[in-house]
């Protein structure tokens, strides 16, 4: 499946400055793995060493957080929209 | 009309009130709780006073003596709801505040006599709250309440706002609300699911950590202790982010049903509404969306008389969730 990654500001540096790429992969884990293959920068930084999301790294599927979707197994369908966030402080209220 | 001792007797008990015009599904009915009718203002009366009032409790605040001061990270509601609450009880309140909010927020806080201290905008929440704790390391002798690893926040949603839905609501089958330090989800998800344990609780938040730029790498990143200590992964069942456009689009469209609130309850209904579009058709349910402040902090945006994409890009610069 092909979809595209919006990176976060604090990942662009180590994932050669792009705001927006082109992935595949049929899962979040297997696209996740791919950019650690494609940018050693970021290894560490998206996956732990047992194949979960980093705990302050956020996964959206079309805007909706993968965790409650299945987590790295959540299925990416062609165009799908992923967005990686850091986990920030929010309690902006 | 009921007539109150004090101000603060008046926190709580907000109203609920039908906006299913703004329904995207027949049969899915859509209601708001409208916190900004809490005297300060916002859902944050709630947390303020109780964890004021937990403070004396425990004895880390003792009423009625002079020279007690409290520090606390706020981009604008908690600052407020505790200003009001110190102005009241007698204590000195320092909020640690991001330059990029909105200036009603600030002159609200130096309304009820906060002593604010700026920390950088382009760090957001997270530069506040690590502010506020190198503050606290350096003056232990200043009260640091902590609003995202104090146990009184998501206690009292357990034990005023989630009661109050359920009261209002008996028919509930799906919370929504935004995810800042997780209280309200916490404490009113905890409550309702334990009274109807196949309720759905929806989190809405905004594409916070996507301008953030003050983190060196996403060690730097931060879970509100509270979300962790109340097993938040397992309590809610989706979290969706709503963007700037759609929040301020959803906030105009509140206006169409009589409600003047906050770019936040713009973004809350939007979640709302994408939770009535996953129902299935044919299938009723009932929505309970938290409205966690009116409009009037957010004039000077122009949410709702200038350009959209203009509104768009400044509110992309400000805190406004």
């Amino acid at each position: 499946m092909s979809a595209v990654l919006r990176v976060p500001t604090v990942l662009r540096p180590a994932m050669g400055g792009a705001t927006v790429i082109a992935v595949e992969g049929s899962t979040v884990g297997e696209v996740l793995f791919k950019l650690t293959t494609t940018y050693p920068a970021v290894k560490g930084q998206l996956l732990n060493d047992d194949g979960t999301l980093h705990r302050f790294l956020n996964v959206y599927v079309n805007d909706d957080d993968v965790r409650y979707l299945g987590g790295v197994d959540a299925l990416i369908a062609n165009d799908d929209e992923i967005t990686l966030l850091p986990a920030v402080a929010g309690g902006l209220w | 009309m009921t007539r109150y001792a004090s101000v603060l007797d008046l926190i709580g008990n907000t109203p609920v009130v039908d906006v299913s015009a703004l329904s995207p599904k027949p049969g899915v009915t859509i209601l708001a709780k409208l916190e900004g009718r809490n005297p300060a203002g916002s859902v944050k009366d709630r947390v303020a006073l109780s964890m004021v009032d937990a403070a004396e409790r425990n004895g880390r605040l003792i009423p009625g003596q002079d020279g007690q001061t409290l520090l606390e990270p706020s981009s604008g509601n908690t600052g407020i709801a505790l200003a009001m609450v110190c102005r009241l009880r007698g204590y000195h309140l320092k909020v640690v505040l991001p330059t990029n909010v909105s200036p009603e927020r600030r002159q609200l806080l130096v309304a009820f006599g906060a002593e604010i201290i700026d920390s950088p905008g382009n760090e957001g929440s997270n530069g506040a709250v690590r502010l506020a704790q190198s503050l606290s390391t350096d003056h232990p002798e200043w009260i640091f309440l902590y609003q995202y690893a104090n146990p009184a926040n998501p206690l009292v949603h357990y034990t005023t706002t989630g009661p109050e839905i359920l009261a209002d609501v008996p028919e509930i089958t799906h919370f929504v609300a935004g995810l800042g330090t997780s209280g309200t989800l916490m404490g009113v998800g905890r409550y309702l699911k334990e009274q109807r344990p196949g309720i759905q609780i929806w989190a809405v938040e905004p594409p916070s950590g996507e301008t953030v730029d003050g983190l060196r790498n996403l060690d730097d990143g931060y879970v509100p202790p509270i979300f962790s200590d109340n097993d938040g992964e397992k309590l809610l069942d989706r979290r969706v982010i709503i963007r700037p456009r759609e929040s301020i689009e959803w906030t105009r469209r509140l206006t169409e049903v009589g409600l003047f609130s906050g770019l936040s309850a713009g973004a809350v209904v939007a979640g709302a509404a994408k939770c009535a579009a996953s129902i299935e058709d044919g299938q009723s349910a009932t929505i309970v969306a938290l409205i966690a402040d009116d409009g009037w902090k957010y004039l000077s945006t122009g949410a709702w008389s200038d350009d959209l994409d203009e509104v768009v890009e400044r509110a992309k610069a400000t805190i406004y969730f």
